[in-house]
């Protein structure tokens, strides 16, 4: 008995291929629970990184942010909105969100930082007010380190919205959450397998979107 | 016309960066400001853009205050150039130097134009149009920095430290493409640097600044180097000053002696009418005129081959006696080769000669207040 | 109902006692983490190559959920502490090697070359110079990796009465009592934030010609 068998039986097993609890329907579930969390996260980090990350100040308040709510434990902030709300999107979104902030947002912060200050200086010098200087200048040199934020945002909510399933949604947890109580390991490692996969796509869009988004010019000095 | 009118920076530490700097920069010509970290030639620089704003006093543009019009359009007016050249790395050369006339509303195909038009005034070659910066050395990016800043056609220049994150030769020929640019464009430009030979050499007018702020001298360069202003403007212009400033008298007057002058193939009687009692080397040059080396006359005569090597020449009617004199130094025998513009050997001068000379000059420029023979304040040679 | 502090009886701790379990689950597989860390991250710094399938490998375990990686240690190690100190572990590493080998490549190469050129060897100059100046990037590290490591402990909960302060939680919800989320919830983050300041404070202790 080992994890290859398990997988191998859950995959070739066809029921586990259709219908409301079949992979793909658990899959779309997952991606939807993710790509939801990752946006309202973008929305709420990128910008807060962005605008610190330009004017310098404030750097403080958001490594304590920052860590704030990474000392959040997503499992227990679950339980508890659950316990306060009942059962919902919230509940799951919260943890989620929670999560995937500070990676975005200190990234996005050390990024800019992190931009040559003289180029910056040859933006103002040129005459570029302070929106094109972030836009034209400050956030295409970050972006290969902002993207690496994003991406470790997303792979992290790709991997703990599997605690979704522990309050009744859908998802990929729900094959492990199933498992565990149902003492059938084939699940479980199948879910963890398919989860894994799905952190491997992850990686590789944000390959592809590096590629596509990020100047040749600046992509060279990315590690 | 830039006129820095009483312009005190203080920072909130107390500190004084500049001290009611008075200076009036002419139109067409190259302003240097020059001295030691701490000068506040920097921040004088940046107050001219206003990257910087004064605490006291104002700076004018052509009899108009720079804070009256709005602070990105007057930048778009300025040609701003920084050490490291501060490119944009995600953008290509010809996108980078197109950066000002965008900003300014050209459409792209007139500024990509315009940006081409550019690298060649800046010997570039067009075949870098697509490359990013990091695909270029050091020299060529500030020469794009160069190009960037005179993509709209400024009329007023400013670079800070442009050319000192450079290697010597490189930047040797970066100053002399940018003397020669000015020479084409006649900008208002604002230099700074630390480096009294580069003031020296490029500067129409040169502002010796000390810590505090405070201005020392404001001249231009052969001024400078004959009367500086006080101990602090002569420690910072360096014990050769003397030789330095040899640069700014004309070897044009220096009389030559064609007399010790031999063709490789000579017979021992052309050898003896052509040996001088002043030396007895004779200068060897090949059929066509261009010298080969010295030879010493009797030790020829005997039949010898051997030649001493002459060290450089100075062209005649062009170089300063700076150069002439540096030939005789060099040279193992104490004479200077001149030569014309084709490399010809013109005639020879001794150490006497040109010393003799260099009083002369000084005499005549005691007389007339100006450099003798030199019209403008450029070096003969640099 | 009970308040704040009032456990219950089937956890067999006190709040105290849950404190200690947590703290002991979340920082014992910090320690083997960084243990771990150094040789590989010194490594993956003298030999360049191994850095990039080191940091694939590690990124691909760190995305395997911690719930699905807990459940199946359960056939090797049971219900135990183990099982849910292995995985901690391992996303430990993935945070701490990155972070070590950053540290170690922002040494200067000119101290570098002057540590070799006064006559330290390798491992008196790892140790006597190189580590040093890491210790700064290398602490970055320890925070995010045991401030994450104190938050993820709860789901330890779901194997039985394996998470700490997460095991309030399946009480919570048995006996609908939100005061016992409450408590977990607000107990492991400023927990993780005291650790985290402990963590700050003790670097700049070990650090103290570091710009602040």
């Amino acid at each position: 008995m080992n994890l290859f068998h398990y997988a191998n039986v859950f995959f070739s097993d066809n029921a586990n291929w259709s219908g409301a609890d079949g992979i793909p329907t658990r899959l779309w579930e997952h991606v939807q629970y993710t790509l939801m969390a990752l946006g309202i996260a973008g929305v709420i980090g990128l910008p807060l990184g962005l605008v610190t990350g330009h004017t310098g100040r404030g750097g403080n308040a958001l490594a304590l942010v920052a860590t704030a709510a990474r000392a959040l434990p997503s499992f227990g902030l679950l339980v508890l909105l659950t316990v306060l709300m009942g059962l919902g999107l919230t509940p799951v979104m919260v943890p989620l969100v929670a999560l995937a902030v500070p990676p975005m947002l200190v990234t996005t912060y050390e990024a800019i930082r992190s931009v040559d200050r003289s180029l910056v200086d040859a933006a103002r010098g040129m005459g570029m007010g302070p929106l094109r200087v972030m836009f034209q200048v400050e956030l295409p040199v970050a972006l290969p380190l902002i993207l690496s934020g994003i991406r470790s945002s997303a792979v992290q909510i790709v991997s703990t919205a599997t605690i979704a399933a522990y309050v009744s949604f859908g998802g990929l947890g729900r094959y492990i959450v199933d498992g565990l109580y149902q003492v059938d390991y084939n699940k479980v490692v199948g879910g963890a397998v398919l989860v894994a996969a799905l952190a491997v796509v992850t990686l590789g869009v944000f390959w592809v979107a590096g590629r596509v988004l990020v100047s040749p010019g600046v992509r060279r000095q990315q590690r | 016309m830039i006129l820095i009118d009483a312009v005190t920076k203080r920072y909130p530490d107390g500190t004084t960066a500049v001290d009611r700097l008075t200076l009036e920069i002419p139109d067409g010509s190259i302003t240097v400001l020059v001295g030691p970290s701490g000068c506040g030639k920097t921040t004088t620089l940046r107050m001219i853009n206003r990257m910087i704003e004064p605490t006291e006093g104002r700076i004018t543009l052509d009899g108009a205050d720079i804070r009256e019009q709005p602070v990105n359009s007057l930048r778009r007016t300025m040609g701003y150039v920084i050490q490291h050249a501060g490119l944009f790395p995600h953008r290509t050369i010809v996108e980078n130097i197109a950066t000002v006339p965008r900003l300014l509303g050209w459409d792209r195909r007139e500024a990509r134009t315009r940006a081409l038009e550019l690298m060649e005034r800046v010997g570039l070659d067009r075949s870098l149009a697509k490359r990013y910066p990091y695909q270029l050395s050091g020299g060529q990016q500030q020469r794009v920095g160069v190009a960037r800043a005179l993509a709209a056609d400024p009329p007023v220049m400013l670079m800070d430290e442009p050319f000192s994150a450079v290697d010597p030769i490189v930047r040797k020929g970066l100053q002399d493409e940018l003397i020669r640019i000015q020479g084409e464009l006649g900008k208002t430009i604002v230099f700074v640097t630390h480096d009294i030979d580069e003031a020296i050499k490029i500067g129409d007018m040169v502002a010796v600044l000390r810590e505090g702020g405070k201005l020392a001298q404001y001249a231009p360069p052969a001024e400078l180097l004959s009367a500086p202003a006080d101990g602090f403007v002569e420690d910072f212009l360096g014990l050769d000053r003397g030789i330095r400033r040899l640069s700014f008298f004309t070897a044009a007057g220096l009389e030559l002696n064609t007399v010790p002058i031999v063709a490789v193939d000579s017979t021992a009687e052309q050898l003896a009418a052509r040996t001088v009692p002043q030396t007895p080397y004779l200068l060897v040059t090949d059929t066509e005129g261009r010298p080969l080396g010295w030879a010493d006359a009797k030790q020829r005569a005997a039949g010898s081959e051997a030649l001493i090597p002459f060290g450089h020449s100075f062209t005649a009617g062009r170089d300063s006696l700076r150069a002439a004199l540096d030939s005789a130094v060099l040279s193992p025998t104490g004479w200077a080769v001149a030569v014309d513009e084709n490399g010809r050997a013109v005639g020879v001068a001794a150490q006497e000669t040109i010393a003799a000379a260099i009083r002369t000059a000084h005499l005549e420029q005691q007389a007339t207040g100006s450099a003798s023979g030199v019209a403008d304040a450029a070096p003969v040679d640099a | 109902m009970g308040g704040f502090f009032d456990i219950p009886s089937d956890l067999q701790a006190s709040w105290w006692g849950l404190i200690g379990l947590h703290l002991e689950e979340a920082l014992v597989p910090v320690l083997f983490g960084l243990l771990i860390a150094l040789p590989l991250a010194q490594l993956c710094a003298r030999f360049r190559w191994l850095y990039p399938p080191m940091l694939g490998i590690t990124t691909v375990l760190y995305a395997l959920p911690s719930l699905a990686f807990i459940v199946l240690l359960i056939n090797w190690t049971g219900l135990s502490t183990t099982t849910v100190e292995i995985p901690l572990t391992i996303y430990s590493l993935v945070v701490l090697i990155p972070a070590i080998v950053d540290g170690v490549r922002s040494v200067p190469e000119e101290t570098h070359a002057a540590a070799t050129a006064m006559g330290f060897g390798p491992i008196r100059r790892y140790i006597q110079v190189e580590l040093p100046i890491a210790v700064p990037a290398i602490f970055a590290g320890l925070r995010v990796a045991t401030v994450s490591s104190i938050s993820l402990v709860s789901v330890g909960a779901l194997i039985g009465n394996e998470g700490g302060l997460g095991n309030l939680l399946s009480d919570a919800l048995h006996y609908h009592r939100p005061i016992l989320a409450w408590n977990s919830v607000l107990t492991t983050a400023v927990l993780a934030i005291l650790i985290d300041g402990l963590l700050v404070l003790l670097r700049r202790l070990l650090t103290p010609w570091a710009v602040r």
